[in-house]
């Protein structure tokens, strides 16, 4: 105990002095995903704002054949650019830039409408790009609309109801309340938890494994009379002293984050508050010596620097596999995947965010199936470092 | 005292230590001399309990390495091949820490570590970090955290190793001056005028084996040899031819 806790403050006391494991664990691993997240839901708020305040803007081609269609458009706020494009400058306007939807009224639009005959006109945009997409969708919606008006005042000519032409209503009943809405957006912030997690020790991983090894200072450490689980214990430990560190910060940077990302101006609320970064914080404590014990593990097998980086960077994705599985398959909290670390701290996490109750048995078998786990990876870990190739 | 007896080592087919007996007694230095391969790391690597040996004993203090190996390991000052530091801490620290993993009390380690900073002349970079240390800076600091616990015996491999002529007479002389002290010194060399220049009694390895063993003068003249040199040059002649 006494070696272990003395591996312990030096290995803590080292790492605080060196500025790359400073910069990754307490810097850049926390904060990336918070900014990061930040920037994402301020870009989509704006968006939407853009989208539903931003008025339409449409060039029109031909309107003169479909003056009613021009003033309609008008009258839902479209601002109308008249030109007399053909076709192939329509398509060029667009592939430019010059406008993002051009509307064609062909010459043949007026005989058919008066026939009552479908008329054609064609949307000209570039469905690749999100913003003139969402454009294009206004305009056909619009367009559609107007031919709606058209249909039901034929149909009242014609002395027949207009409801005829509409056998089905479709209502759409929209379960999700503005937190659940929200989980679609913050799914992925518990991933930057975990990652902030593993990033947090990562460089400590390293240098008290392989950079030990690599700088010489192993042979004289193995030498001494203390045992070999002690040590890589106390490496064990710092290494989730760093994880606890960077989580916290990470957390304590989400919290603030928050603040300032008016998430109810796209209908959503979050349940991010302090106390909901402690919940986190408990639901992720067990998470952390699995990481340490992982990666240290990982970390032990390799002979330098560079090849530790290499294979732990890879490290740094594990946790998202079982969230990526968790999210194609849409998987809700079921207790049986309590048993699966990391998804099962996603899946509760998400709980909390969507302001669910947590059963005490899920985050029990959650933090136990983690710890048992982690303790799986210690005792492999002080095994590897008990062999004679240990020396490298 | 260090007695090593009938110690073997086999890695895969390869036989690196084949029954390699030796003693090092107190107050001498001994030098274990080989060509590169010869055994030399191997050998000081199963005394000081980084490798365990498949065959054979030995003995620190009249302890065993393998019965007590904490104990025997205790008495033990260890500079191995490759004395590397901790960059990020300073001297006086790395010394300490090796101190604390010892279990010495935080007084003595205090004290002591003074002391030696004193004896090695390391005063004027005992605060700095390690990390921009020279070669012969880096050896002090490695033979001050052997010697933290004060054992009476110290094991070096190849400890000038990419020192310079300074940084050599000046290990010379810490390792005279430790013998004086009636420690024990054992330490292995690839270079003969470190050995002919330090040590009481010579161990010449060769491919895995002791092919002589004894005082400096005796293994000279046993061989007709005007120099270590020569006799180490006839010695490993003879063990081809064998």
């Amino acid at each position: 105990m006494r070696v272990l806790l003395t591996v312990f403050c030096k290995e803590f006391l080292e790492n605080l002095r060196d500025r790359r494991t400073l910069f990754s664990a307490l810097l850049f691993g926390p904060l990336f995903g918070p900014i990061l997240f930040g920037a994402m839901v301020s870009r989509m708020l704006h968006q939407s704002v853009l989208e539903s305040d931003e008025p339409l803007r449409v060039a029109v081609s031909g309107g003169e054949h479909a003056p009613n269609l021009v003033r309609f458009l008008t009258s839902q706020g479209v601002q109308v650019a008249f030109t007399s494009w053909s076709e192939s400058d329509a398509r060029d306007a667009v592939k430019r830039g010059a406008a993002t939807v051009v509307l064609l009224v062909p010459r043949e639009f007026a005989p058919r409408f008066t026939a009552a005959l479908p008329a054609p006109v064609f949307v000209v945009a570039d469905s690749s790009d999100s913003q003139t997409r969402k454009s294009a969708d206004r305009l056909r919606a619009l367009v559609a609309g107007y031919g709606n008006r058209i249909a039901q005042l034929r149909s009242q000519i014609r002395g027949l109801s207009p409801l005829l032409a509409v056998p089905i209503a479709v209502n759409d009943i929209d379960v999700t309340t503005p937190t659940g809405r929200a989980v679609v957006v913050l799914g992925f912030m518990t991933y930057f938890v975990l990652f902030s997690v593993l990033v947090g020790g990562l460089y400590l991983a390293i240098d008290s494994t392989a950079g030990e090894r690599e700088r010489g200072s192993l042979e004289a450490l193995l030498s001494l009379p203390v045992a070999r689980s002690a040590l890589v214990g106390g490496k064990l430990l710092a290494t989730c002293a760093y994880m606890c560190l960077s989580l916290a910060i990470n957390l304590a940077a989400f919290v603030v984050v928050f603040q300032f990302v008016p998430l109810e101006r796209l209908g959503m609320s979050a349940n991010v508050g302090a106390l909901t970064a402690l919940e986190f914080f408990a639901i992720c404590l067990p998470f952390v010596p699995l990481g340490a014990a992982l990666m240290v593990l990982v970390a032990s097998f390799t002979r330098s620097y560079r090849e530790a980086q290499t294979y732990l960077t890879s490290v740094l994705l594990v946790p998202t596999l079982p969230i990526a599985f968790a999210s194609i398959y849409s998987l809700k909290t079921q207790s049986l995947l309590m048993l699966v670390p990391s998804l099962s701290q996603h899946l509760l996490m998400t709980s909390v965010l969507k302001d669910e109750p947590i059963a005490a048995s899920d985050f029990a078998v959650s933090a136990a199936s983690a710890l048992g786990l982690a303790l799986v990876l210690c005792a492999a870990t002080a095994r590897h470092w008990r062999r004679e190739t240990m020396l490298g | 005292m260090i007695e090593a007896s009938f110690l073997c080592k086999r890695f895969g087919a390869i036989e690196a230590v084949r029954e390699v007996s030796f003693r090092a007694a107190d107050g001498e230095i001994t030098g274990v001399l080989g060509p590169n391969g010869a055994g030399k790391s191997t050998t000081l690597r199963m005394l000081y309990g980084v490798l365990t040996p498949d065959g054979g004993s030995a003995r620190i203090d009249g302890i065993d390495i393998r019965g007590e190996a904490s104990a025997a390991r205790g008495r033990l000052g260890v500079l191995p091949h490759a004395p590397g530091l901790y960059g990020n801490l300073s001297a006086r620290e790395n010394i300490e820490y090796f101190g604390a993993l010892h279990g010495l009390p935080k007084e003595r380690i205090r004290a002591r570590a003074r002391q030696l900073g004193r004896a090695l002349g390391m005063e004027s970079f005992m605060d700095r970090r390690a990390k921009g240390f020279s070669q012969g800076q880096r050896i002090k600091v490695a033979v001050a955290r052997a010697l933290i616990h004060d054992p009476s015996n110290l094991v070096l491999d190849e400890p000038t190793n990419g020192l310079d002529v300074m940084a050599i007479r000046n290990l010379r002389e810490i390792l005279r001056d430790l013998k004086s002290q009636g420690r024990c010194i054992l330490f292995s060399s690839h270079v003969m005028q470190e050995v002919a220049a330090l040590c009481d009694r010579v161990v010449i390895l060769g491919q895995g084996r002791v092919l002589a063993d004894g005082p400096l003068e005796a293994v000279r003249s046993r061989f007709g040899a005007a120099t270590l040199e020569e006799a180490f040059l006839k010695v490993l002649a003879e063990a081809e031819a064998l």
